[in-house]
């Protein structure tokens, strides 16, 4: 039998970009926590993600759900020697701000704003758009690089290479800046394709 | 630093043993490792389920194709023309990526204060004759690619439904998902670290000098 998607209903659907806490509701069916064999918590990583209709959804394909998540964590936690952590959260935003996912951008946003205490800078990136000043050229250059990489085809060259050195960005962060912008392109295109934003925390 | 074993990242970006490109890698094993087992988690499955591994090189192509990414590209119709029948289906993808090359991301957000920033662009299907090569099933499964590829924040539960109905299951979307989604990253980091090898060597981070 033909499965179906499903089209949530509620009220107050999100259609701007905002760094409050928004919710996630998927378009498929979840797997159900009883449904859960080791294979899929071992997909699951970290066990409390069992509460998240994304993650039981992402676990019907456990091996790639694993993969991605190490791939992430260590993206975007794994600060040694190399980018600080607001300016990869600023990586995500922007990529997000591009793609058009409310979702990521609002966690990510938030993130950015907690670790740099420049929550009006990054709101101006939401409600402006990714051309706009941040104050600062560091931030306007890595704002631009992830853009560029973002871009379909991507436009990222060694103008973004220099442009991020001239900031005083070693290899190591810029390779850290390109692998923010790029893991982005992943999680954006899964947030938006298999559910939508909900006003609510019901993520 | 002791380099690793080159992986897919290396092959697609040219990143040859012992660069500076190649230690600054070294300098993020998990991110490495971890990309490399998303390949193969994707591409080698331990089961196919409902989505063959022929079916996911011609998506893997045609994304990259769209995305212009010619070694990347180059390196999954690589893995179609292996297969039985390669040769036509890889030739049948490439007549598709042809027809669906522009530039993004564009496209509709729900009415509201976005809706300034609306804009538009290719709506694609694949075509009558691409249809007849690729059959219901692999062809639904590149319009739904290009969709994501240029215009993600157009996804809707309807777009879903069209690949229920033509034999896909939820399983295998989520599959087919991650695959366009993966290779929106495996193609920018390729992008990202062939632009940085290009440049030149800069200041290598303290730890990575060693």
């Amino acid at each position: 039998m033909t499965e179906t998607a499903i089209h949530p209903e509620f009220e107050n659907r999100p259609t701007a970009f905002t760094q409050a806490e928004i919710g996630w509701t998927p378009w498929l069916a979840p797997l159900a926590e009883a449904e859960l064999t080791d294979r899929h918590w071992a997909g699951l990583v970290d066990p409390s993600r069992a509460r998240s209709a994304y993650f039981m959804l992402l676990a019907r394909d456990p091996e790639i759900l694993e993969a991605r998540t190490k791939t992430d964590k260590d993206i975007f936690y794994n600060t040694t020697a190399g980018l600080p952590r607001a300016d990869r959260e600023l990586t995500a935003t922007a990529a997000s701000r591009v793609n058009g996912c409310i979702f990521c951008a609002s966690v990510h946003s938030r993130f950015a704003s907690h670790y740099s205490k420049r929550t009006s800078d990054v709101q101006r990136l939401l409600d402006q758009g990714t051309h706009t000043d941040l104050g600062s050229r560091r931030w306007n250059a890595i704002v631009e690089a992830s853009v560029a990489l973002t871009a379909t085809p991507s436009a990222f060259d060694e103008e973004e290479v220099t442009r991020l050195r001239s900031e005083g960005l070693n290899d190591l962060e810029i390779a850290d800046t390109i692998h923010g912008a790029a893991f982005f392109n992943w999680a954006n295109r899964l947030m938006l394709s298999l559910g939508e934003p909900t006003p609510a925390a019901a993520f | 630093m002791t380099s690793s074993t080159p992986d897919v990242i290396d092959l697609l970006a040219g990143i040859h043993t012992g660069s500076f490109v190649d230690r600054i890698r070294a300098e993020r094993p998990e991110t490495r490792a971890n990309a490399q087992k998303s390949y193969l988690a994707l591409f080698e499955p331990v089961q196919e389920v409902d989505f063959l591994r022929v079916e996911r090189l011609a998506v893997a192509a045609f994304v990259a194709g769209l995305h212009d990414a010619r070694a990347v590209a180059e390196f999954y119709t690589a893995g179609i023309i292996e297969t039985t029948g390669g040769a036509s289906l890889a030739a049948a993808v490439r007549a598709e990526v042809e027809k669906g090359r522009t530039h993004g991301p564009y496209g509709k957000y729900l009415a509201g204060p976005l809706s300034v920033e609306d804009k538009s662009g290719l709506i694609f299907e694949v075509s009558d004759f691409g249809r007849v090569a690729l059959g219901t099933r692999l062809s639904a499964a590149l319009d739904h690619s290009h969709l994501l590829v240029f215009r993600p924040r157009e996804a809707s539960p309807a777009a879903l439904q069209k690949l229920l109905d033509a034999g896909w299951n939820t399983t295998a979307i989520v599959t087919l998902s991650q695959i366009v989604a993966f290779l929106a990253f495996q193609i920018r980091v390729v992008r990202g670290l062939s632009a940085l090898s290009k440049a030149g060597e800069g200041t290598l981070a303290s730890a990575a000098a060693e």
